[in-house]
């Protein structure tokens, strides 16, 4: 498994652009909003968190086709079917790479972007903290919808009309986390965690099972 | 003799073709006669007036938008666990009338909040979750549409329905966090003794039942329709 982990972020990083394609997407996203609602800093100041989420979300939807997209299309996937490992094993395996290659620079990158929303001070502890909590949640799931696409040609628009109810939760959770105000941010990131610890330990096996109807 | 029997398609389809005429009139009859019974026959809210009667349509096409997907979610297990192809078509059926019920629930609502709420929309988290399982609908039957093979269809929208019954549930309590409300509480409830007002009650008991039936006449409608064409497909492969 972790052999299969290191594999995938050396394709990520040889191919050219696996950290590097998510991150000038964030840069974009949130530097479009400037844009469209005007530069005044206390409107930005408050949309900031929001902003933030919803744009590490859309981030990290960008890359999940290439989670079991391209394994799909040339064997392997069917080649990592008949290893040892179980299906969900793989699963999981592949989640964190895909995690380490947009989930980690995604949380470290937000801490700029903050800045130019003039993130409240306040506010970067939480943002830091709901991020790296949070995006193990967004990598699975986004896992669970590459798996149920992985068949489907130009599944794209498909994936993220999948994906992205099942993630409302952890936007919710997540950004009203980093939103100064609300009482209990300690509270909200323990429910953030809750939802990435469930999502880790079950989503595997839901992307078996996609995984083995889309391979028979 | 068992529920599974039906799980056969010429069995099921012997006796679906049997009570399908019972069902339908029935829900007409107990849906017309609720409907007229709320409009015609109920005294207007000294504080809502007469637009409280559209609960009548509201609470029934609410109830059953969250029992269709339930109804999914079993069809669905069903599928995955036991292969029987009639609980897929089912689960397969059930979604557009979901989803028909979900957007009456959210028009007749609308309808209703613009004079007693003064908007058509907010963003209270009943309302949000009503959204957020329109969104599941959708996602589900263009997973459908999507995938050529039945059977793998079949499998993939299952397991979409599970997890995603899931997430509907968590985001309907996550929601709670991230609003205020603006909806009431619970009307109806099977376990506490308030209710709302014996003469509202009854008529509105009669609506949910003829929506309760009317649902059971649409699905099986359309899951006869889903078997029919499969066989069709069948025949075609045939070559007959």
């Amino acid at each position: 498994m972790k052999s299969l982990i290191l594999r995938d972020l050396r394709l990520a990083v040889r191919s050219g652009g696996g950290f590097a394609l998510t991150l000038s997407f964030f840069l974009i996203v949130v530097m479009m909003v400037p844009f469209g609602v005007g530069a005044n800093l206390d409107l930005l100041a408050r949309i900031a968190p929001g902003v933030l989420w919803i744009g590490a979300l859309l981030s990290c939807l960008l890359s999940l086709d290439r989670i079991f997209q391209l394994d799909w299309e040339d064997g392997t996937l069917e080649a990592l079917a008949t290893s040892p490992i179980p299906l969900s094993g793989i699963a999981t395996a592949k989640a964190t790479a895909h995690w380490i290659i947009t989930g980690l620079p995604i949380t470290i990158a937000a801490i700029p972007l903050g800045y130019l929303l003039n993130l409240e001070t306040e506010a970067y502890i939480w943002l830091v903290a709901s991020l790296s909590v949070g995006t193990p949640a967004l990598s699975f799931i986004g896992a669970f919808g590459a798996a149920i696409t992985v068949g489907i040609k130009r599944g794209g628009l498909l994936l993220s009309l999948l994906v992205l109810p099942l993630y409302i939760p952890t936007l919710m959770l997540g950004a009203q986390c980093v939103t100064i105000g609300s009482e209990t941010p300690i509270k909200l990131l323990a429910l953030v965690a809750a939802i990435s610890l469930f999502c880790i330990a079950l989503i595997p096996f839901a992307c078996a099972i996609a995984l083995r109807a889309n391979l028979k | 003799m068992s529920l599974w029997e039906y799980a056969n398609p010429a069995k099921f389809m012997a006796l679906s073709a049997r009570i399908l005429p019972y069902l339908a009139i029935a829900s007409s009859c107990l849906l017309l006669a609720g409907l007229f019974w709320g409009f015609f026959l109920t005294p207007a809210d000294y504080k809502q007036g007469s637009t409280v009667k559209i609960i009548f349509l509201h609470v029934p096409a609410a109830l059953m938008a969250i029992n269709a997907w339930l109804m999914m979610l079993v069809t669905s297990l069903v599928w995955l666990i036991r292969r029987h192809h009639v609980s897929a078509l089912a689960a397969k059926a059930a979604a557009p009338i979901g989803i028909t019920m979900t957007l009456i629930a959210i028009a007749t609502g609308a309808i209703w909040g613009k004079p007693m709420w003064g908007t058509y929309w907010a963003w209270d988290p009943r309302l949000t979750s009503f959204m957020i399982l329109l969104v599941f609908y959708f996602g589900y039957l263009a997973l459908w549409e999507a995938i050529e093979d039945k059977d793998t269809a079949a499998d993939l929208t299952s397991i979409l329905c599970i997890v995603g019954s899931i997430f509907a549930l968590l985001s309907r309590y996550a929601v709670n966090f991230w609003s205020q409300g603006l909806h009431q509480g619970a009307s109806l409830s099977l376990d506490k003794e308030q209710h709302v007002d014996n003469t509202f009650y009854l008529p509105l008991l009669v609506c949910i039942v003829g929506m309760v039936l009317l649902f059971l006449t649409l699905v099986l409608i359309r899951t006869r329709t889903e078997i029919r064409s499969r066989r069709l497909i069948a025949l075609r492969l045939r070559g007959i």
